[in-house]
């Protein structure tokens, strides 16, 4: 489903940030990337959606080359992938509501479809009784939760997590790799960046490691080893 | 779904005008001071506009006739000088209508009625007075007149004396005065305005620099470029409506204070009224210019965020 064949990137004559990755992620997978700082995870993440362009190599999301998508294409293809940040980055202004009817009304969707789609998802991530607060208002646990309602609530094929749990508690952090377990569960495939090593043990789904921006160890039922 | 897409971009801008009140207060703030200054440009041309055709006005050249001028020959020099292309208007004022003015001014002045009323004839010539359409034009008139008298000089010299070249050096100094003016004035507003439309732009610009994460987010959930700036183009289209109608209003009781203050100062224009009666204009050139600053500002603010 996703290819990352022989890709690099180098930012301005530094370290290669990223070193000939290739590998591929199947649908319905559920995939944790793991790495020190810097090992590269979160540039792989950024070639994906296409936030940044590759040195070298190319990224195949089913068989379209990502990089070669104009505007138009390239705003349909993150219609199909859910995004969640390690700092949330819900809209400060809109509430619960607001910021994932946004997604919805980004990707053209009617009006009748946001009024029972929102309260569904945010009842998936247990927050139905949050709708109308702004993100101000919640704890960070919650607002991650609402980011993830965003991420799914176009019913993505694809939800790419990076480093989601990264500012939570142990009880918040367990609670949103539920909900990303569940969401895997539902079909979706999930990739999942990482520091934590108790969560990547309690998954025991595929792990990637990565170190200097290059691939050390790709293992189907792998635990954290670094 | 252009029909949607339009709704909703106006729903979220008006949100956003309302949620960011502090951000739409300042730049409201900002923008209504750059419109007062564009205002005040309006009512300054129009100030200085009148004055300088007021004195325009002022300026004219008098031929006066020796008193045994042949009023025939007078009315055919008022017609070879109507036909130089230069002249605007020529009145004639005959012999007894300078009396009779000259009368009216003294009215108050007994002595010198009695001492008129001893002469047995009326003393005053006819006079010609001749407006030119620029004052600049007043000297080659002045050169017509010259020559006509020169050729007349021959036969029975009718003029007694013309006034342009006691008025020549005023009549100089006042072309100069208002051609500079003019020019200064163009130079100040072109000034105030870049000044004002920069101010303005920048103020914007910081008001969508806090917005920037917001941007970045929503271009990656997939929202195309029009969409992600819609909202911030008509919330910059309410700034500018909002802070052209404070600006309208704000003119209202400026102007009526200084309408008479004007109107004695400048002679004749009152700004009150100048205000009421070009009303639709002013409102026109304000609410216009406060929103296409503010779309524009917005539409090039947001332009920088948008590369993600």
């Amino acid at each position: 489903m996703i290819y990352f064949d022989n890709v690099s990137k180098i930012y301005n004559g530094n370290e290669p940030a990223l070193q000939d990755i290739t590998l591929s992620i199947e649908p319905s997978e559920f995939v944790s990337i793991v790495g020190h700082s810097g090992a590269g995870k979160t540039t792989l993440l950024k070639m994906l959606l296409a936030e940044d362009s590759p040195t070298g190599g190319s990224i195949f999301f089913e068989s379209t080359n990502i990089h070669s998508l104009n505007r138009d294409a390239l705003n349909k293809l993150r219609r199909r992938i859910g995004m969640v940040f390690q700092d949330f980055r819900l809209i400060p202004n809109k509430t619960v509501y607001e910021n994932i009817a946004f997604a919805m009304e980004a990707a053209g969707r009617s009006e009748e479809e946001i009024a029972t789609d929102v309260p569904y998802v945010l009842d998936l991530v247990d927050l139905g009784s949050k709708i109308w607060s702004f993100p101000r208002e919640l704890s960070g646990g919650e607002q991650q939760r609402v980011a993830i309602a965003r991420a799914i609530v176009n019913q993505p094929d694809v939800v790419i997590a990076d480093e989601p749990t990264g500012n939570l508690d142990p009880v918040s952090t367990f609670d949103i790799v539920q909900i990303l377990k569940k969401i895997n569960d539902l079909g979706t495939t999930v990739l999942l960046t990482t520091h934590n090593k108790g969560v990547i043990d309690s998954l025991g789904r595929r792990v990637i490691t990565m170190d200097g921006g290059r691939v050390i160890r790709d293992d189907k039922s792998g635990r954290y080893a670094l | 779904m252009w029909w949607i897409n339009a709704k909703r971009i106006i729903k979220y801008g008006s949100i956003g005008f309302i949620r960011n009140s502090f951000v739409s207060l300042s730049t409201i703030l900002v923008m209504t001071v750059t419109l007062f200054v564009i205002g005040s440009l309006i009512f300054i041309g129009a100030v200085l506009n009148n004055t300088l055709s007021q004195v325009r006005e002022k300026v004219d050249i008098n031929v006066y006739f020796v008193t045994t001028a042949d009023e025939g020959s007078i009315l055919s020099l008022k017609k070879s000088i109507e036909a130089l292309a230069e002249v605007s208007s020529v009145e004639y004022v005959s012999r007894a209508q300078a009396l009779e003015e000259f009368r009216l001014r003294h009215e108050n002045d007994q002595l010198t009625l009695q001492a008129l009323d001893e002469l047995s004839e009326n003393p005053l010539g006819a006079s010609l007075s001749i407006r030119a359409k620029e004052t600049s034009q007043y000297e080659g008139i002045a050169t017509f007149l010259e020559n006509d008298v020169a050729v007349s000089a021959g036969e029975e010299a009718i003029i007694e004396k013309v006034n342009f070249f006691q008025n020549k050096v005023a009549i100089d100094r006042l072309t100069r005065i208002i051609d500079s003016s003019e020019q200064f004035g163009i130079g100040i507003i072109i000034f105030l305005l870049i000044a004002s439309v920069m101010i303005t732009f920048n103020t914007i610009r910081l008001a969508i620099y806090t917005a920037r994460d917001e941007i970045s987010v929503m271009k990656l959930v997939g929202a195309g470029n029009s969409y992600v700036r819609g909202p911030f183009v008509f919330e910059g289209v309410l700034y500018g409506i909002v802070a052209g109608i404070t600006t309208l209003i704000l003119f209202y009781p400026l102007t009526l204070w200084l309408g008479p203050v004007t109107e004695g100062f400048f002679n004749d224009i009152n700004i009150f009224q100048y205000y009421l009666d070009n009303f639709g204009q002013i409102f026109l050139i304000i609410i216009g210019t406060g929103v296409l600053l503010g779309a524009i500002s917005s539409y090039l603010a947001v332009r920088r965020y948008l590369e993600v």
